[in-house]
């Protein structure tokens, strides 16, 4: 380094190699900006942060291990955001479930609009330490639903709370929050593709 | 060495032999850090001005429950708007103008070391700042959302000029950029011979280390705003959970910025009242080297604690725990610094010039400041203490009797170097016991009445409340307007001030005090000799 030289091109040329570096510093950091999304996705799958209960899970009937001493409350909670008309509701709020056991609950939600319109549900859990053993089988968070007016729509979702639920975890809040997804969603087309990939996200 | 024997032979030394050009042009194509480094002062003082009468804007609204003289949006206007001028038009900028001054007259160098682009970075500004103030006087109003700009507010549910603020952000972040790489340059490739990293004044180490945490957080800043960019325009859905994003991770972000980004406001502070301290205790500083990695640990600490401004959206226990414990690091090399200052001056043959007393000033609020950041920082007391006055309360402390405090102690302890004359000592005095006054009847009683509950970013609030509010209306008032007696007093010193000596204070080390007051239009062409006494004071 030519530092404490007063000559003018020793100067120039040690400005512009660390100038360079510099340069390429802030790129980096800039990239490592928008690297910060994925990062957020992987740490949240790793953590169970924000709740995210996972895309579809498979599993064998017959390697599952029923807990009949032990029953886990699970509670549903249907938001609709703010600016989305259609009304959303669970047939019951919510069930006592052994753990291990193959359980189902079913959702509604009515389009009481004059428009067609598209709708998205994302899920999310509470107490985190559970969403890892939270599993479901089907359910209609993996797809948007396309409603016409007036229109009202059934929506099974299966689930099986993991036996091996930490002890202390006596009861699952299962929150789901609708958004209208009519703008964003566009053409049809994209509308399958917003499906669970991307309300997994969260 | 061989290169010294050299000096002066440079071949841009060709057209340094004459002074200024005149009129409006020097200003416009000036190269020159010192004309630069003014622009730069002045620009953040205009700035300091308007933030500060969005500030009186909030405080008489708050001056009484109840709503009196704006609407609620407007309101929200005011809080978003007097924080991002302050932060990005006063503070920072003027930071740069002392760097700018300053840097190359400390370390030796004839200027800064990319003259030219030390135009633009700072040409820049008065642009990225009308588009951010413009949006006031448009139909939609300016940005309402805090100056936190957390999604979806800022995205969803943000005024249409909203870009307008995007384009603004865009413009000051590449300003920023350009003048770190300056100041990286200028202070590693053109320090005089002998003036090696470690005999360099505090305050160019402190800017040295700003200007990498500025590379390393501007360009996420600029990523932020590029993502509730396409939010906003292109459809997508970075921070929308509708469309499988997630408005918590706009925090995560915004904060990865957001805590480098005070650290940014307060290191150069940190620099200044090095610099004051040792001149009027007549003693070198306590702790050098300490001081130096104590500095370059904050920094390193300041990328590992930003989930502590967002406990309450909810995070793992583990996550909660690091956060807490790293912050509360924090304190332990700004304890080295506090205890460094207070070490500098004891047993010293202290004189208690304006300098002096706004740096003395900064060592005692700037500490309360800390403190209440440590509280902040226990992950349950903030539950409590989250989004509350208390909050408000905290970083006002660091940052005006913090950085700004500073920055007006470095004005008056190089004004007589900068323009030859001295300031007024008495009405100096005068402005820094107003200020001093006014500052704590502000800003001490928001501590109580944000422990009481009170949220911040209301424009009513409830009756209990009522009269913390209006001490700390009147605390604002007196210390806004006797910011006009300090612009009068730089005025009256660059007009009719009695000339400064050379050295200016008794006890002033370091290389800018050789140089003639005012300081020449071109210093240190030939690289000057650098003596222990003159390293770093």
């Amino acid at each position: 380094m030519s530092a404490g030289t007063n000559n003018a091109n020793a100067h120039s040329n040690a400005n512009s190699k660390l100038v360079k570096k510099l340069i390429f510093m802030v790129l980096g950091m800039f990239a490592f900006g928008w690297a910060l999304i994925p990062l957020y996705d992987l740490l949240c799958e790793i953590t169970g942060l924000g709740g995210d209960t996972g895309g579809q899970y498979t599993y064998d009937p017959a390697d599952t291990r029923v807990d009949r001493n032990r029953l886990v409350k699970v509670n549903f909670i249907t938001n609709t955001n703010q600016g989305m008309s259609w009304d959303f509701w669970s047939d019951k709020g919510g069930m006592r479930v052994h753990p291990g056991e193959l359980n189902e609950a079913v959702f509604y939600v009515k389009n009481t609009t004059d428009k067609r319109m598209v709708g998205q549900a994302v899920p999310s859990v509470v107490p985190l330490t559970a969403t890892d053993y939270f599993h479901k089988t089907e359910c209609f968070c993996f797809n948007s639903q396309v409603l016409e007016p007036g229109e009202e729509m059934e929506m099974p979702m299966r689930f099986i709370v993991d036996s091996d639920l930490p002890p202390n975890v006596q009861s699952i809040s299962l929150s789901y929050a609708l958004f209208d997804i009519t703008e964003l969603s566009g053409g049809q087309a994209q509308l399958e593709a917003v499906g669970h990939e991307s309300a997994g996200g969260d | 060495m061989s290169e010294v024997v050299e000096a002066g032979h440079g071949t841009h030394d060709d057209h340094h032999d004459h002074g200024p050009d005149k009129g409006l042009a020097r200003w416009l194509f000036t190269t020159n850090h010192k004309d630069i480094g003014t622009l730069y002062l002045w620009f953040s003082f205009t700035m300091f001005l308007i933030g500060g009468v969005l500030a009186l804007v909030i405080r008489a609204e708050l001056f009484q429950p109840g709503l009196q003289f704006v609407n609620p949006e407007f309101f929200n206007q005011m809080t978003t708007n007097h924080g991002l001028i302050m932060v990005f038009g006063a503070i920072m900028p003027a930071f740069v103008g002392l760097a700018n001054w300053l840097v190359p007259m400390m370390v030796g160098a004839p200027d800064m070391a990319l003259p030219r682009m030390n135009n633009l970075s700072f040409w820049i500004l008065p642009f990225a700042f009308a588009m951010l103030i413009s949006t006031l006087f448009m139909e939609a109003g300016g940005p309402n959302f805090g100056w936190t700009f957390y999604a979806p507010l800022s995205t969803t549910y943000a005024p249409e000029t909203v870009t307008y603020f995007i384009f603004g952000v865009h413009l000051m972040g590449a300003s920023s950029i350009m003048g770190s790489i300056n100041i990286i340059a200028t202070i590693l490739n053109m320090r005089a011979p002998g003036m090696t990293l470690m005999k360099m004044p505090l305050f160019v180490w402190t800017w040295l280390i700003t200007a990498y945490l500025l590379l390393a957080v501007m360009p996420v800043l600029a990523g932020a705003v590029t993502m509730m960019l396409f939010d906003i325009h292109f459809g997508t859905s970075f921070f929308n959970a509708a469309g499988g994003g997630d408005p918590v991770m706009f925090q995560h972000i915004f904060w990865f910025f957001g805590h480098p980004e005070v650290y940014i406001m307060i290191l150069p502070a940190f620099g200044v009242v090095s610099q004051i301290i040792p001149t009027f205790s007549r003693k070198p500083l306590f702790g050098y080297d300490s001081m130096v990695y104590a500095t370059a640990s904050i920094a390193f600490l300041s990328f590992i604690v930003w989930a502590h401004h967002m406990f309450t959206v909810g995070m793992p226990l583990a996550g909660q725990l690091f956060f807490m414990y790293a912050t509360m690091l924090i304190a332990v090399p700004t304890g080295v610094k506090v205890f460094n200052w207070v070490s500098t001056m004891w047993q010293g043959a202290m004189t208690f010039e304006t300098p002096m007393l706004f740096a003395i000033a900064f060592v005692i609020l700037f500490t309360i400041g800390g403190f209440s950041g440590l509280m902040l920082a226990i992950t349950p007391a903030d539950y409590q203490y989250h989004d509350t006055y208390f909050v408000v309360a905290h970083f006002h402390y660091v940052l005006v009797p913090g950085a700004l405090f500073s920055i007006i102690a470095a004005v008056y302890y190089w004004l007589p170097k900068w323009c030859g004359r001295m300031y007024d000592e008495s009405l100096g005095k005068l402005h820094f016991w107003l200020s001093f006054i006014g500052v704590n009847v502000t800003f001490f009683p928001q501590h109580f009445s944000g422990l009481a509950g009170m949220p911040r970013r209301i424009p009513d609030y409830a009756l209990q409340f009522a009269d913390f509010n209006m001490l700390s209306s009147i605390g604002a008032f007196v210390f806004g307007f006797s910011q006009l007696l300090f612009l009068y007093l730089v005025i009256k010193a660059i007009r009719s001030g009695k000339p400064a000596t050379d050295r200016v204070w008794e006890g002033a080390h370091g290389l800018e005090w050789t140089l003639p007051s005012p300081a020449p239009y071109h210093s240190f062409t030939q690289p000057p000799k650098i003596t222990d006494a003159e390293a770093h004071s």
